[in-house]
Protein backbone atom coordinates (compact mmCIF):
# COMPACT_ATOMS: atom_id res chain seq x y z
CA UNK A 1 0.00 0.00 0.00
CA UNK A 2 1.07 3.04 -1.05
CA UNK A 3 1.68 5.83 2.08
CA UNK A 4 -1.15 8.12 0.28
CA UNK A 5 -3.79 5.87 0.35
CA UNK A 6 -3.23 4.72 4.12
CA UNK A 7 -5.85 7.40 5.40
CA UNK A 8 -8.68 6.21 3.54
CA UNK A 9 -8.27 2.77 4.82
CA UNK A 10 -9.42 4.57 7.93
CA UNK A 11 -13.52 4.91 8.18
CA UNK A 12 -13.15 7.74 11.34
CA UNK A 13 -11.53 10.02 9.09
CA UNK A 14 -14.83 10.40 6.96
CA UNK A 15 -16.48 11.37 10.08
CA UNK A 16 -16.44 15.69 11.30
CA UNK A 17 -15.40 16.47 14.71
CA UNK A 18 -17.06 19.98 15.74
CA UNK A 19 -17.65 20.42 11.64
CA UNK A 20 -13.94 19.76 10.96
CA UNK A 21 -12.61 17.05 9.13
CA UNK A 22 -10.45 15.29 11.68
CA UNK A 23 -6.87 15.88 12.65
CA UNK A 24 -5.87 12.90 14.81
CA UNK A 25 -2.39 13.55 16.72
CA UNK A 26 -3.28 11.30 19.92
CA UNK A 27 -2.18 8.47 18.33
CA UNK A 28 0.58 7.76 21.08
CA UNK A 29 -2.47 7.76 23.00
CA UNK A 30 -3.94 5.24 21.10
CA UNK A 31 -4.36 4.85 16.96
CA UNK A 32 -7.47 4.59 14.69
CA UNK A 33 -8.14 1.25 13.16
CA UNK A 34 -8.27 0.59 9.79
CA UNK A 35 -10.94 -1.09 8.15
CA UNK A 36 -9.74 -4.44 7.77
CA UNK A 37 -8.88 -4.65 11.15
CA UNK A 38 -12.82 -3.30 12.19
CA UNK A 39 -13.95 -5.79 9.65
CA UNK A 40 -12.79 -8.56 10.92
CA UNK A 41 -14.38 -7.85 14.48
CA UNK A 42 -17.39 -7.52 12.71
CA UNK A 43 -16.92 -11.02 10.79
CA UNK A 44 -15.83 -13.15 13.42
CA UNK A 45 -18.91 -12.07 15.69
CA UNK A 46 -21.24 -12.33 13.05
CA UNK A 47 -20.14 -15.54 11.44
CA UNK A 48 -16.67 -17.24 12.81
CA UNK A 49 -17.14 -16.59 17.04
CA UNK A 50 -16.86 -19.50 19.18
CA UNK A 51 -14.12 -19.57 22.32
CA UNK A 52 -10.87 -21.24 21.98
CA UNK A 53 -8.68 -23.89 22.60
CA UNK A 54 -11.46 -25.96 24.43
CA UNK A 55 -14.65 -27.30 22.67
CA UNK A 56 -13.81 -29.51 19.55
CA UNK A 57 -16.79 -28.86 16.63
CA UNK A 58 -15.41 -26.84 14.07
CA UNK A 59 -16.55 -23.37 15.02
CA UNK A 60 -13.73 -23.63 17.74
CA UNK A 61 -11.24 -25.47 15.77
CA UNK A 62 -11.43 -22.76 13.53
CA UNK A 63 -11.43 -20.30 16.28
CA UNK A 64 -8.21 -21.45 17.60
CA UNK A 65 -6.47 -22.17 14.30
CA UNK A 66 -6.98 -18.09 13.49
CA UNK A 67 -5.77 -17.09 16.94
CA UNK A 68 -2.96 -18.82 16.89
CA UNK A 69 -2.22 -17.75 13.29
CA UNK A 70 -2.16 -14.19 14.92
CA UNK A 71 0.70 -15.60 17.32
CA UNK A 72 2.62 -16.78 14.94
CA UNK A 73 2.40 -13.53 13.37
CA UNK A 74 3.34 -11.44 16.38
CA UNK A 75 6.37 -13.99 16.49
CA UNK A 76 7.61 -13.17 12.97
CA UNK A 77 6.79 -9.37 13.38
CA UNK A 78 9.06 -8.65 16.62
CA UNK A 79 11.35 -11.93 15.62
CA UNK A 80 11.04 -14.18 18.29
CA UNK A 81 12.02 -17.95 18.21
CA UNK A 82 9.55 -19.76 18.98
CA UNK A 83 5.73 -19.14 19.08
CA UNK A 84 5.72 -20.20 23.02
CA UNK A 85 7.26 -16.89 23.58
CA UNK A 86 4.23 -15.21 22.65
CA UNK A 87 1.61 -14.34 25.57
CA UNK A 88 -1.67 -12.53 24.87
CA UNK A 89 -2.38 -10.67 27.79
CA UNK A 90 -5.38 -7.70 28.47
CA UNK A 91 -3.27 -5.12 27.92
CA UNK A 92 1.07 -3.87 27.84
CA UNK A 93 0.46 -2.84 31.71
CA UNK A 94 -0.75 -6.21 32.31
CA UNK A 95 2.33 -7.55 30.59
CA UNK A 96 4.05 -5.47 32.62
CA UNK A 97 2.37 -6.88 35.89
CA UNK A 98 3.12 -10.21 34.82
CA UNK A 99 6.86 -9.86 34.87
CA UNK A 100 7.00 -7.74 37.57
CA UNK A 101 4.75 -10.22 40.15
CA UNK A 102 6.59 -13.37 38.68
CA UNK A 103 9.79 -12.41 38.53
CA UNK A 104 9.60 -10.60 42.03
CA UNK A 105 8.23 -13.06 43.75
CA UNK A 106 10.88 -15.68 42.62
CA UNK A 107 13.66 -13.14 43.05
CA UNK A 108 13.06 -9.79 44.86
CA UNK A 109 14.43 -9.67 48.58
CA UNK A 110 14.07 -7.19 50.80
CA UNK A 111 17.04 -4.84 49.98
CA UNK A 112 17.17 -5.48 46.19
CA UNK A 113 17.14 -3.42 43.65
CA UNK A 114 15.19 -2.86 40.89
CA UNK A 115 16.61 -0.07 37.92
CA UNK A 116 14.11 2.18 35.41
CA UNK A 117 14.48 5.45 34.26
CA UNK A 118 13.20 9.03 34.45
CA UNK A 119 11.31 8.50 31.26
CA UNK A 120 9.18 5.64 32.01
CA UNK A 121 5.31 5.96 32.03
CA UNK A 122 3.47 4.95 35.44
CA UNK A 123 3.22 1.54 33.91
CA UNK A 124 6.56 0.07 34.21
CA UNK A 125 6.83 1.93 37.54
CA UNK A 126 3.71 1.52 39.65
CA UNK A 127 4.43 -2.37 39.41
CA UNK A 128 7.51 -2.51 40.58
CA UNK A 129 6.72 0.17 42.86
CA UNK A 130 4.70 -2.61 44.22
CA UNK A 131 7.77 -4.69 44.81
CA UNK A 132 8.84 -1.33 46.72
CA UNK A 133 6.09 -1.91 49.16
CA UNK A 134 5.45 -5.67 49.34
CA UNK A 135 8.86 -6.63 49.05
CA UNK A 136 10.93 -3.76 50.63
CA UNK A 137 12.64 -3.72 47.14
CA UNK A 138 14.60 -0.05 45.80
CA UNK A 139 13.79 1.26 42.91
CA UNK A 140 16.51 3.60 41.51
CA UNK A 141 16.05 5.65 38.71
CA UNK A 142 18.56 6.08 35.68
CA UNK A 143 18.82 10.00 35.32
CA UNK A 144 18.24 11.76 31.88
CA UNK A 145 19.52 15.18 30.31
CA UNK A 146 18.03 18.12 29.39
CA UNK A 147 17.13 16.77 25.93
CA UNK A 148 15.68 13.55 27.32
CA UNK A 149 18.04 11.19 26.84
CA UNK A 150 19.20 8.50 29.54
CA UNK A 151 22.47 9.48 30.51
CA UNK A 152 24.03 6.27 30.18
CA UNK A 153 27.28 6.70 32.38
CA UNK A 154 25.32 7.35 35.32
CA UNK A 155 22.66 4.03 34.50
CA UNK A 156 26.01 2.31 34.52
CA UNK A 157 27.05 3.70 37.91
CA UNK A 158 23.74 2.51 39.21
CA UNK A 159 23.91 -1.08 38.88
CA UNK A 160 25.28 -2.79 41.70
CA UNK A 161 25.23 -6.52 43.21
CA UNK A 162 21.74 -5.97 43.92
CA UNK A 163 20.54 -4.84 40.72
CA UNK A 164 17.89 -7.89 40.10
CA UNK A 165 16.14 -6.36 36.87
CA UNK A 166 16.42 -3.03 34.56
CA UNK A 167 13.07 -1.87 33.38
CA UNK A 168 13.25 0.53 30.52
CA UNK A 169 11.19 2.03 27.66
CA UNK A 170 12.02 1.96 24.29
CA UNK A 171 10.50 4.73 23.39
CA UNK A 172 9.40 7.56 25.36
CA UNK A 173 5.91 8.74 25.06
CA UNK A 174 7.11 12.21 25.83
CA UNK A 175 9.68 13.10 24.30
CA UNK A 176 9.70 10.54 21.64
CA UNK A 177 13.38 9.46 22.60
CA UNK A 178 15.03 6.62 21.46
CA UNK A 179 16.64 5.01 23.85
CA UNK A 180 19.78 2.63 23.19
CA UNK A 181 18.41 0.03 24.28
CA UNK A 182 20.36 -2.58 23.02
CA UNK A 183 23.37 -0.57 24.30
CA UNK A 184 22.03 -0.88 27.79
CA UNK A 185 21.31 -4.55 27.24
CA UNK A 186 24.81 -5.38 26.70
CA UNK A 187 25.44 -3.43 29.94
CA UNK A 188 23.36 -5.59 31.59
CA UNK A 189 24.31 -8.74 29.89
CA UNK A 190 27.79 -8.71 31.77
CA UNK A 191 26.47 -8.44 35.08
CA UNK A 192 23.71 -10.80 34.03
CA UNK A 193 20.79 -8.73 34.92
CA UNK A 194 17.39 -9.38 33.18
CA UNK A 195 16.25 -6.56 31.06
CA UNK A 196 11.99 -5.65 30.45
CA UNK A 197 11.28 -3.58 27.39
CA UNK A 198 8.15 -1.33 27.76
CA UNK A 199 7.77 -1.74 23.96
CA UNK A 200 4.76 0.82 23.80
CA UNK A 201 6.02 3.22 21.57
CA UNK A 202 8.25 1.69 19.74
CA UNK A 203 6.10 -1.12 18.07
CA UNK A 204 3.83 1.35 15.65
CA UNK A 205 7.19 3.00 14.72
CA UNK A 206 10.04 1.25 14.72
CA UNK A 207 11.35 -1.99 13.37
CA UNK A 208 11.10 -4.61 16.50
CA UNK A 209 13.68 -7.27 16.62
CA UNK A 210 13.88 -8.78 20.23
CA UNK A 211 16.57 -11.76 18.93
CA UNK A 212 18.98 -9.07 18.06
CA UNK A 213 17.95 -6.75 21.22
CA UNK A 214 18.64 -10.24 23.35
CA UNK A 215 16.03 -8.47 25.88
CA UNK A 216 14.09 -10.95 28.27
CA UNK A 217 10.76 -9.47 28.38
CA UNK A 218 9.24 -6.76 25.80
CA UNK A 219 5.62 -5.51 26.31
CA UNK A 220 3.17 -4.15 23.54
CA UNK A 221 0.03 -2.46 23.68
CA UNK A 222 -2.27 -3.55 20.63
CA UNK A 223 -3.99 -0.81 20.14
CA UNK A 224 -1.44 1.72 19.85
CA UNK A 225 -0.48 -1.02 16.40
CA UNK A 226 -3.51 -0.07 14.78
CA UNK A 227 -5.23 -3.10 16.51
CA UNK A 228 -8.35 -3.78 18.86
CA UNK A 229 -8.29 -2.54 22.43
CA UNK A 230 -7.90 -4.91 24.95
CA UNK A 231 -4.80 -6.90 23.47
CA UNK A 232 -1.50 -6.62 24.92
CA UNK A 233 1.94 -8.87 24.18
CA UNK A 234 4.57 -10.21 26.64
CA UNK A 235 7.58 -11.39 24.97
CA UNK A 236 9.86 -13.13 27.34
CA UNK A 237 12.33 -15.67 26.37
CA UNK A 238 11.05 -19.51 27.03
CA UNK A 239 14.19 -19.78 29.80
CA UNK A 240 11.92 -17.26 31.71
CA UNK A 241 8.28 -18.36 30.98
CA UNK A 242 9.64 -21.94 32.01
CA UNK A 243 11.13 -20.74 35.42
CA UNK A 244 8.71 -18.34 36.11
CA UNK A 245 5.61 -18.95 38.29
CA UNK A 246 2.15 -18.89 36.79
CA UNK A 247 0.34 -14.82 37.06
CA UNK A 248 -3.56 -15.79 36.95
CA UNK A 249 -4.81 -18.95 37.87
CA UNK A 250 -7.77 -20.25 36.29
CA UNK A 251 -9.33 -22.11 33.19
CA UNK A 252 -7.09 -22.74 30.73
CA UNK A 253 -3.58 -22.30 32.08
CA UNK A 254 -4.21 -25.86 33.92
CA UNK A 255 -2.48 -29.52 32.66
CA UNK A 256 -4.26 -31.62 35.76
CA UNK A 257 -6.24 -30.51 38.49
CA UNK A 258 -6.79 -32.69 41.88
CA UNK A 259 -8.00 -32.02 45.23
CA UNK A 260 -4.41 -31.55 47.09
CA UNK A 261 -2.18 -30.83 43.62
CA UNK A 262 -2.84 -28.82 40.34
CA UNK A 263 0.12 -28.83 37.66
CA UNK A 264 -0.15 -26.07 35.16
CA UNK A 265 -0.05 -25.87 31.02
CA UNK A 266 3.11 -25.92 28.76
CA UNK A 267 3.21 -22.39 27.13
CA UNK A 268 1.92 -20.43 26.32
CA UNK A 269 -1.51 -21.18 27.66
CA UNK A 270 0.24 -21.01 31.23
CA UNK A 271 -0.12 -17.53 31.48
CA UNK A 272 -2.69 -17.16 29.49
CA UNK A 273 -6.02 -17.88 32.64
CA UNK A 274 -10.04 -17.51 31.40
CA UNK A 275 -11.24 -16.87 28.21
CA UNK A 276 -8.98 -14.41 26.16
CA UNK A 277 -10.34 -11.49 24.20
CA UNK A 278 -10.87 -14.11 21.39
CA UNK A 279 -11.96 -11.44 18.35
CA UNK A 280 -9.51 -9.09 19.45
CA UNK A 281 -6.52 -10.87 19.02
CA UNK A 282 -7.66 -12.77 15.28
CA UNK A 283 -8.36 -9.19 14.37
CA UNK A 284 -4.97 -8.00 15.74
CA UNK A 285 -3.65 -10.23 12.52
CA UNK A 286 -5.21 -7.46 10.84
CA UNK A 287 -3.33 -4.74 12.10
CA UNK A 288 0.02 -6.27 11.46
CA UNK A 289 -0.93 -7.22 7.97
CA UNK A 290 -1.35 -3.49 7.92
CA UNK A 291 1.65 -2.45 8.41
CA UNK A 292 2.90 -4.88 6.42
CA UNK A 293 1.30 -3.88 3.80
CA UNK A 294 3.16 -0.64 4.47
CA UNK A 295 6.19 -1.77 5.21
CA UNK A 296 8.41 -1.09 8.16
CA UNK A 297 10.52 1.13 6.33
CA UNK A 298 8.47 3.50 4.72
CA UNK A 299 6.46 3.61 7.81
CA UNK A 300 9.66 5.28 9.21
CA UNK A 301 10.63 7.21 6.04
CA UNK A 302 6.94 8.92 6.42
CA UNK A 303 6.68 9.61 9.81
CA UNK A 304 10.48 11.22 10.01
CA UNK A 305 9.21 13.50 7.48
CA UNK A 306 6.44 14.76 9.22
CA UNK A 307 8.11 14.90 12.21
CA UNK A 308 10.65 16.94 10.93
CA UNK A 309 8.33 19.19 9.03
CA UNK A 310 6.20 19.73 12.43
CA UNK A 311 8.92 20.43 14.39
CA UNK A 312 10.54 22.90 12.07
CA UNK A 313 6.85 24.68 11.70
CA UNK A 314 6.18 24.57 15.18
CA UNK A 315 9.75 26.11 16.33
CA UNK A 316 8.58 28.96 14.09
CA UNK A 317 5.42 30.02 16.09
CA UNK A 318 5.91 32.45 19.00
CA UNK A 319 6.02 31.57 22.40
CA UNK A 320 5.72 27.82 21.46
CA UNK A 321 8.41 25.66 23.53
CA UNK A 322 9.55 21.90 21.99
CA UNK A 323 10.00 19.30 25.15
CA UNK A 324 13.16 17.63 24.48
CA UNK A 325 15.76 17.37 21.69
CA UNK A 326 16.72 13.96 22.16
CA UNK A 327 19.38 12.40 19.63
CA UNK A 328 17.11 9.88 18.24
CA UNK A 329 13.34 10.57 18.08
CA UNK A 330 10.29 9.05 17.23
CA UNK A 331 6.83 10.88 15.83
CA UNK A 332 6.00 12.19 19.41
CA UNK A 333 5.93 16.05 19.93
CA UNK A 334 5.40 17.22 23.49
CA UNK A 335 5.12 21.01 23.59
CA UNK A 336 4.02 24.22 25.86
CA UNK A 337 3.61 27.21 24.99
CA UNK A 338 4.26 30.08 27.36
CA UNK A 339 0.91 31.92 29.22
CA UNK A 340 -1.52 29.16 27.97
CA UNK A 341 -2.09 25.89 29.68
CA UNK A 342 -2.44 22.84 27.99
CA UNK A 343 -5.63 22.00 28.67
CA UNK A 344 -6.66 25.47 27.46
CA UNK A 345 -4.68 24.69 23.90
CA UNK A 346 -6.26 21.16 23.86
CA UNK A 347 -9.53 22.52 23.94
CA UNK A 348 -9.07 25.38 21.74
CA UNK A 349 -7.49 23.50 19.12
CA UNK A 350 -10.17 20.93 19.08
CA UNK A 351 -12.46 23.52 18.12
CA UNK A 352 -10.79 22.87 14.54
CA UNK A 353 -11.35 19.46 14.97
CA UNK A 354 -7.39 18.39 15.99
CA UNK A 355 -7.08 15.84 18.76
CA UNK A 356 -3.96 16.61 21.01
CA UNK A 357 -3.41 15.58 24.34
CA UNK A 358 -2.45 17.71 27.09
CA UNK A 359 -1.59 16.77 30.77
CA UNK A 360 1.34 15.04 32.52
CA UNK A 361 0.71 11.90 30.29
CA UNK A 362 1.15 9.62 33.01
CA UNK A 363 4.77 10.63 33.16
CA UNK A 364 4.71 11.97 36.59
CA UNK A 365 8.31 11.67 37.13
CA UNK A 366 9.49 13.18 33.78
CA UNK A 367 7.51 16.44 34.18
CA UNK A 368 8.82 16.61 37.63
CA UNK A 369 12.80 16.48 36.00
CA UNK A 370 11.47 18.99 33.29
CA UNK A 371 9.84 21.32 35.58
CA UNK A 372 6.79 21.17 34.43
CA UNK A 373 3.38 20.46 35.65
CA UNK A 374 1.70 19.36 32.47
CA UNK A 375 2.25 19.65 28.48
CA UNK A 376 0.21 19.35 25.26
CA UNK A 377 1.40 16.37 22.88
CA UNK A 378 0.79 15.92 19.22
CA UNK A 379 1.45 12.24 18.12
CA UNK A 380 1.89 11.22 14.59
CA UNK A 381 1.04 8.05 13.21
CA UNK A 382 1.01 6.92 9.69
CA UNK A 383 -1.77 7.87 8.78
CA UNK A 384 -1.09 11.83 8.70
CA UNK A 385 -0.45 14.36 6.43
CA UNK A 386 1.41 17.70 6.18
CA UNK A 387 -2.31 18.99 5.82
CA UNK A 388 -2.97 17.38 9.56
CA UNK A 389 0.59 19.32 10.71
CA UNK A 390 -0.50 22.86 8.89
CA UNK A 391 -4.07 22.58 10.37
CA UNK A 392 -2.49 21.97 13.92
CA UNK A 393 0.30 24.90 13.02
CA UNK A 394 -3.08 27.24 12.27
CA UNK A 395 -5.00 25.84 15.90
CA UNK A 396 -1.81 26.60 17.94
CA UNK A 397 -1.80 29.96 16.46
CA UNK A 398 -5.49 29.99 17.14
CA UNK A 399 -4.68 29.65 21.08
CA UNK A 400 -2.68 32.80 20.88
CA UNK A 401 -5.03 34.88 19.54
CA UNK A 402 -8.26 33.45 22.18
CA UNK A 403 -5.31 34.28 24.91
CA UNK A 404 -4.65 37.62 23.37
CA UNK A 405 -0.74 36.64 23.18
CA UNK A 406 0.99 39.52 21.12
CA UNK B 1 -19.77 25.75 20.37
CA UNK B 2 -18.38 28.79 20.90
CA UNK B 3 -14.74 29.20 22.63
CA UNK B 4 -15.19 32.93 22.89
CA UNK B 5 -17.92 31.64 25.40
CA UNK B 6 -15.91 29.47 27.15
CA UNK B 7 -12.88 32.27 27.24
CA UNK B 8 -14.44 35.26 27.79
CA UNK B 9 -12.39 38.43 28.38
CA UNK B 10 -13.34 38.16 32.37
CA UNK B 11 -11.85 34.74 32.23
CA UNK B 12 -8.55 35.13 30.64
CA UNK B 13 -8.29 38.62 32.66
CA UNK B 14 -8.47 35.92 36.02
CA UNK B 15 -6.42 33.92 34.12
CA UNK B 16 -3.64 36.24 34.30
CA UNK B 17 -3.77 38.34 36.82
CA UNK B 18 -5.56 36.13 39.52
CA UNK B 19 -6.59 38.16 42.96
CA UNK B 20 -5.59 37.03 46.56
CA UNK B 21 -2.72 34.84 45.24
CA UNK B 22 -0.43 33.65 48.28
CA UNK B 23 -0.41 32.76 51.57
CA UNK B 24 -3.09 35.03 53.71
CA UNK B 25 -1.37 35.60 57.11
CA UNK B 26 -2.61 33.97 60.22
CA UNK B 27 -5.15 31.88 58.05
CA UNK B 28 -7.21 29.31 60.60
CA UNK B 29 -8.13 26.72 57.90
CA UNK B 30 -6.56 25.08 54.56
CA UNK B 31 -7.22 22.66 52.35
CA UNK B 32 -5.26 20.99 49.61
CA UNK B 33 -7.03 20.43 46.04
CA UNK B 34 -5.71 18.31 43.03
CA UNK B 35 -6.92 17.14 39.69
CA UNK B 36 -5.00 13.95 39.23
CA UNK B 37 -5.98 13.43 35.33
CA UNK B 38 -4.21 16.74 34.25
CA UNK B 39 -2.08 18.10 37.79
CA UNK B 40 -3.66 20.79 38.47
CA UNK B 41 -3.30 21.89 42.48
CA UNK B 42 -4.83 24.37 44.60
CA UNK B 43 -4.32 25.48 48.60
CA UNK B 44 -6.88 27.62 50.08
CA UNK B 45 -6.03 29.20 52.73
CA UNK B 46 -8.74 30.99 54.63
CA UNK B 47 -9.04 33.25 57.97
CA UNK B 48 -12.48 32.60 59.60
CA UNK B 49 -13.10 35.27 62.30
CA UNK B 50 -15.18 34.29 65.69
CA UNK B 51 -18.52 34.84 64.01
CA UNK B 52 -17.43 32.23 61.43
CA UNK B 53 -17.10 35.26 58.86
CA UNK B 54 -14.76 34.75 56.18
CA UNK B 55 -12.32 37.57 56.54
CA UNK B 56 -9.32 36.96 54.78
CA UNK B 57 -9.50 34.05 51.63
CA UNK B 58 -6.26 33.53 48.96
CA UNK B 59 -4.89 30.90 46.94
CA UNK B 60 -1.80 29.45 45.74
CA UNK B 61 -1.55 26.76 42.94
CA UNK B 62 -1.31 26.19 39.39
CA UNK B 63 -3.31 25.12 36.94
CA UNK B 64 -5.24 26.11 33.48
CA UNK B 65 -7.07 29.59 32.60
CA UNK B 66 -10.48 28.29 33.53
CA UNK B 67 -9.73 26.83 37.12
CA UNK B 68 -6.98 29.56 38.43
CA UNK B 69 -9.97 32.32 36.90
CA UNK B 70 -12.81 30.50 38.70
CA UNK B 71 -10.54 30.29 42.20
CA UNK B 72 -9.50 33.78 41.42
CA UNK B 73 -13.79 34.90 41.01
CA UNK B 74 -14.40 32.94 44.27
CA UNK B 75 -12.12 34.41 46.37
CA UNK B 76 -13.47 37.58 45.07
CA UNK B 77 -17.36 36.40 46.17
CA UNK B 78 -16.55 34.74 49.26
CA UNK B 79 -14.12 37.29 50.97
CA UNK B 80 -16.42 38.97 53.87
CA UNK B 81 -19.60 36.39 54.11
CA UNK B 82 -21.09 34.27 56.74
CA UNK B 83 -20.43 30.38 56.89
CA UNK B 84 -24.05 30.08 55.42
CA UNK B 85 -23.96 31.45 53.02
CA UNK B 86 -20.56 30.67 51.75
CA UNK B 87 -22.16 27.05 51.83
CA UNK B 88 -24.84 28.26 49.48
CA UNK B 89 -22.93 30.39 47.19
CA UNK B 90 -20.73 27.29 46.57
CA UNK B 91 -23.45 24.51 46.14
CA UNK B 92 -25.72 26.82 43.46
CA UNK B 93 -22.16 27.30 41.60
CA UNK B 94 -21.22 23.58 41.57
CA UNK B 95 -25.12 23.41 40.32
CA UNK B 96 -25.01 25.73 37.75
CA UNK B 97 -21.55 24.20 35.96
CA UNK B 98 -22.84 20.83 36.65
CA UNK B 99 -26.03 22.04 34.48
CA UNK B 100 -28.55 20.63 37.38
CA UNK B 101 -29.73 24.17 37.49
CA UNK B 102 -29.51 27.71 36.83
CA UNK B 103 -27.48 29.70 39.24
CA UNK B 104 -29.57 30.91 41.99
CA UNK B 105 -28.15 34.79 42.46
CA UNK B 106 -30.02 36.40 44.89
CA UNK B 107 -26.67 37.05 47.02
CA UNK B 108 -24.90 38.62 44.34
CA UNK B 109 -24.76 42.02 43.10
CA UNK B 110 -24.32 43.25 39.59
CA UNK B 111 -20.99 42.99 38.93
CA UNK B 112 -20.51 39.73 40.92
CA UNK B 113 -23.32 37.85 38.55
CA UNK B 114 -21.36 38.98 35.44
CA UNK B 115 -17.84 37.34 37.07
CA UNK B 116 -20.47 33.61 38.07
CA UNK B 117 -22.04 33.75 35.03
CA UNK B 118 -18.42 34.45 32.69
CA UNK B 119 -17.92 30.93 34.18
CA UNK B 120 -21.32 29.26 32.76
CA UNK B 121 -19.59 28.61 29.61
CA UNK B 122 -17.64 26.00 30.76
CA UNK B 123 -21.23 23.84 31.19
CA UNK B 124 -20.79 22.76 27.70
CA UNK B 125 -17.36 20.95 28.14
CA UNK B 126 -17.78 18.63 30.25
CA UNK B 127 -13.83 17.28 30.56
CA UNK B 128 -13.49 21.02 31.91
CA UNK B 129 -16.00 21.11 34.57
CA UNK B 130 -13.68 19.59 37.20
CA UNK B 131 -11.33 22.75 36.28
CA UNK B 132 -14.29 24.99 37.68
CA UNK B 133 -15.36 23.49 40.13
CA UNK B 134 -12.10 21.95 42.09
CA UNK B 135 -11.30 25.36 44.15
CA UNK B 136 -15.01 25.29 45.52
CA UNK B 137 -14.83 21.95 46.57
CA UNK B 138 -11.25 22.96 48.55
CA UNK B 139 -13.00 25.86 49.72
CA UNK B 140 -15.80 23.79 51.41
CA UNK B 141 -12.89 20.97 52.76
CA UNK B 142 -11.20 23.89 54.37
CA UNK B 143 -14.14 25.94 56.79
CA UNK B 144 -15.14 22.30 57.10
CA UNK B 145 -12.19 21.25 58.36
CA UNK B 146 -12.54 18.04 56.61
CA UNK B 147 -8.40 17.83 56.79
CA UNK B 148 -8.60 15.64 53.39
CA UNK B 149 -7.03 16.67 50.36
CA UNK B 150 -9.96 17.11 47.53
CA UNK B 151 -9.30 14.85 45.01
CA UNK B 152 -11.72 15.86 41.62
CA UNK B 153 -11.54 11.71 40.76
CA UNK B 154 -12.84 10.95 44.13
CA UNK B 155 -15.64 13.70 44.76
CA UNK B 156 -18.37 13.67 43.04
CA UNK B 157 -17.69 17.03 40.86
Amino acid sequence: MHINDVKSQFPIFSKKINGKPLVYLDSSNSAQKPISVINSLDNFYKNEFSNIGRSIHSLAVNATNKFEETRMNVKKFINASSKDEIIFTKNATESINLVATTFGYQNIKKGDEILITELEHHSNYIPWHYLRETRGAIIKFAPINDDGDIIIDKLKELITSKTKIIAVTHVSNVTGTVVPIKEIIEIARKKNIPVLVDGCQSAPHIKIDVKDLDCDFYAISCHKVYGPTGVGILYAKKKWLEKLPPYIGGGGMISEVKKDKVTYASLPEKYEAGTMPTAEVVAFNESIKFMESIGIENIIKHEKELTNYALEKMKKINSVNIIGNPKNKTSVISFTIKGIHPHDISTIVDEQGVAIRAGHHCCQILHERLNLSATARASIGVYNTKEDIDILCKAIENCRKVFDLK
Amino acid sequence: MDLKQLYQDIILEHGKSPRNFGKCEKYTHKAKGHNPLCGDQVQIYVKLDNKKKVEDLTFEGSGCAISIASTSIMTELVKGRTYKIVKKLVKNFINMIKNVEEIKLENLDEDQKTKVMSLSGVKKYPMRVKCATLAWHTLTSAIDQKNEEVNTEASDS
